[in-house]
């Protein structure tokens, strides 16, 4: 139940409701959506990048904050670790216990090399785990990878590398049967058939969904399959700096014990990097719907080492954040909610978009509507649009919204609100990072030999914008390929002498830029608490 | 002004404005969290939190980042509980009973007093779920515990020792895997990509001049 506040505008939508349920609103032109990113969409912000000064992607600009990790001290000295006595010692360490982790891990053991995974925090704590809406796959008649391909490159605004994500949507129905395989639960007819739904800027539908958890229904079936395929899982351990061989490939990583700040090493044949996004660094100020450990460690301990970031500058603002109450601000409101009828309104009642535009083009329309427009709803926390939730009933019948989006509609009615009586409110929330370390389709970065890197951490497969339902696609795709491709190299690789060099040679060029900082990275959690006079 | 309520963090007093989650309460008395926090929207379970209002005879179970704080409300989190997990191989088990038998005998001790599903932090009839299990009934099972985040409170109240959310996996698992009904359409596309059907189109596509491919994607008939 809302406040009195908010009361004449919840009418203006609900008169407007059985009109604006019929009107098909027009989707923009080409032109048009990128006159509206160029002047709406955070990424086109020019005050909020830096330029960086050092490392192999000298010259080009990233997120402020961003800049500020890659160009940090290292949280430790070469001689604070032994590198001759490793704690651990493995042919493919993987680091990051998501998705993309966990996938890698299982396919490197299937493959029959000694492998295990250490996360910062537990196997699960990952934006996987957090995915609602549901997971791309062009296995419909009416469909076909190409066609899936054509989506996401136009979605991406033609710039993803094509070798990648030609493979992510080639390997897309396969990923399904193997999820499916290991008993992930898809929502399907009683005929088997998959139930699929569009996303934004998909010209199918192909949104394969486990009602609204369904990222949570994948990450706790690959969680089983690891602990139950005895995969080493060291948990609360976050790897702080690579380790490289002297032949300046990945060797291994220096772990801490996150509790108690122990030091080690873990040394391996070939090293996955799987750490996931950036949610929690929250750039230009924005709330996240992303769980708490994602701080872009893999990009900055993959930068240190001397690899390439690509497309770094991009990240996507999920055009629905809660925006009220404040207690879920920021949460993710899955984009399935449109893809079952809900559409945008403004204070006024009015649809002001075609629900289903891409997610940087939906973003960049809601900050327009509260922004110059001035057409939207102040929550006491900033304005907001709403989403009219109450015609998903209307148009699916009703129980539509407690079987196809139960997570949405405990996460209102925990504060009092009915989804499926009253609509919500919502604006952008910081929610994926575009961008990130540069691979080639084996998943080894373009220049770190035996370095691998797989799901959120990658950069160039998406281009610079993501549509709904390919990242947990991608965490599949080249986190599979990314285990494969590492086992098979760790049987070619023989270890040369382990080196922490590359630290003293990244200080030095952090004092020849004249760069001062304080800072060290990676940043492993954000910091919250209050500081009330603390020591 | 804020309102401010005093709460009791593993019983210390500490003043917090009374519009925030437990979890955020914590951060705002100085707590910098490891362990009882993950994604901070009600999915993973990491943040299992017990807690009692003072007078109160009935103990609590949320989830920490999902759960109001109120005056006079003593905290305890729960960021660890020892479920049992059994491991199995998911190619070679078969969807019977004897599954059940086998990994999770201790569900047949359950003495029914219903103080998983009263403690469940997602609401769920926790106690039913196990009941299908009892009767290797793995579809109403999986139906049932399908929105369990594995937080693990239910088994921290059992007096039969059970691990719920570990049973309710491995039924969906089952489930998912072996019951439900196969899908053709996949399993054909599967086929047609492995026969090298699309190998041609998607090559086309790697090559297109940019210009054609924008082409493609402005003109793309969508479906209704």
């Amino acid at each position: 139940m809302y406040s009195e506040k908010f009361q004449n505008s919840i009418a203006a939508v609900e008169a407007a409701r059985e009109k604006n349920i019929a009107l098909e609103p027009e989707r923009m032109t080409a032109k048009q959506k990128e006159d509206l990113l160029a002047a709406y969409h955070p990424d086109y912000k020019q005050g909020e990048f830096a330029q960086l000064q050092i490392g192999a992607n000298k010259g080009d600009k990233v997120p402020t904050e961003l800049a500020q990790m890659l160009q940090a001290h290292s949280r430790i000295a070469a001689d604070r670790v032994d590198l001759e006595n490793p704690k651990y010692d493995v042919d493919v360490l993987v680091i990051g216990g998501g998705g993309a982790g966990a996938s890698a891990a299982i396919e490197a053991n299937e493959a029959g090399a000694d492998v295990m995974i250490v996360t910062k925090l537990r196997i699960g704590d990952a934006n996987t785990m957090m995915a609602e809406g549901g997971i791309q796959a062009a296995d419909k008649p009416n469909d076909s990878p190409a066609i899936h391909f054509v989506d996401a490159f136009g979605g991406g605004h033609f710039a993803a590398k094509r070798e990648l994500l030609s493979k992510l949507v080639c390997d897309a129905p396969r990923s399904i049967k193997w999820l499916s395989d290991l008993g992930v639960e898809f929502d399907k007819e009683a005929d088997g058939t998959m139930i699929t739904t569009h996303g934004g800027g998909t010209s199918r539908k192909r949104m394969h969904a486990a009602k609204d958890y369904s990222g949570a229904e994948i990450m706790r079936t690959l969680r089983d399959e690891v602990i139950n395929r005895g995969i080493p899982v060291v948990d609360f351990t976050a790897a702080i700096e690579l380790i490289l061989d002297e032949n300046g490939n990945a060797a291994g990583a220096v772990l801490m014990n996150m509790e108690t700040k122990e030091l080690m090493v873990a040394r391996a044949k070939t090293v996955i990097i799987a750490t996931g996004g950036a949610g929690r660094m929250h750039y230009q100020g924005f709330p996240t719907s992303n769980h708490y450990g994602a701080t872009a460690d893999g990009l900055v301990l993959g930068y240190r080492v001397g690899a390439k970031l690509l497309y770094a500058e991009t990240l996507q603002y999920h055009p629905t954040g809660a925006a009220y109450p404040a207690q879920i601000f920021g949460a993710l409101v899955t984009e399935k909610v449109r893809s079952l009828g809900a559409k945008l309104v403004n204070a006024n009642g009015e649809v002001f978009m075609h629900p289903l535009e891409t997610r940087d083009v939906a973003a960049a329309s809601i900050i327009r509507e509260c922004g110059e427009r001035d057409n939207g709803v102040d929550t006491g926390n900033g304005k907001a649009v709403w989403l009219d939730t109450p015609m998903i009933e209307k148009i699916g019948g009703e129980g539509t919204i407690e079987k196809r989006i139960p997570a949405m509609m405990r996460m209102f009615a925990k504060y009092g609100i009915d989804i499926r009586k009253e609509p919500i409110l919502v604006y952008p929330t910081l929610h994926y990072q575009n961008g990130g370390l540069d691979i080639t389709p084996d998943c080894m970065t373009t220049n770190v030999k035996n370095l691998f890197v797989a799901g959120e951490a990658v950069g160039g497969i998406h281009g610079k914008n993501r549509l709904m339902g390919n990242s947990l696609l991608d965490i599949i795709v080249f986190g599979r390929s990314a285990g494969t491709n590492a086992a098979k190299a760790a049987k070619q690789t023989t270890l040369g002498k382990l080196t922490l060099d590359h630290i003293a040679k990244f200080e030095k060029e952090i004092a020849d830029a004249g760069i001062e900082t304080d800072a060290v990275s990676p940043k492993l959690l954000p910091d919250y608490t209050r500081k009330n006079n603390t020591l | 002004m804020e309102n401010m309520v005093n709460v009791f963090l593993f019983g210390k007093k500490y003043e917090v404005p009374d519009n925030l989650t437990i979890m955020n309460a914590m951060e705002y008395a100085g707590y910098q969290l490891v362990r009882g926090c993950g994604c901070r929207n009600g999915f993973c379970g990491a943040c299992a939190t017990v807690y009692r209002i003072k007078g109160d005879r009935e103990l609590k179970a949320c989830l920490a980042c999902q759960t109001k704080v109120e005056d006079n409300m003593y905290i305890a989190t729960l960021p660890f509980f020892p479920l049992v997990k059994q491991v199995y191989d998911i190619e070679k088990i078969t969807p019977s009973e004897a599954v059940m038998m086998q990994l999770y005998p201790e569900i047949y001790a359950c003495i029914g007093c219903n103080a998983c599903t009263k403690s469940c932090t997602q609401g769920l009839n926790v106690m039913q779920y196990i009941a299908y299990a009892q009767r290797g009934d793995f579809e109403k099972c999986a139906e049932e515990s399908f929105d369990c985040v594995m937080c693990g409170v239910c088994s921290s109240r059992c007096p039969a020792g059970i691990s719920h959310p570990q049973v309710a996996m491995l039924a969906r698992r089952i489930n998912g895997k072996y019951l439900a009904p196969g899908c053709g359409h996949l399993e054909d596309r599967v086929k047609e990509i492995k026969d090298g059907t699309f190998t041609d189109l998607i090559e086309a596509l790697m090559q297109k001049p940019v210009e054609e491919l924008k082409e493609l994607y402005n003109n793309r008939d969508i479906e209704k």
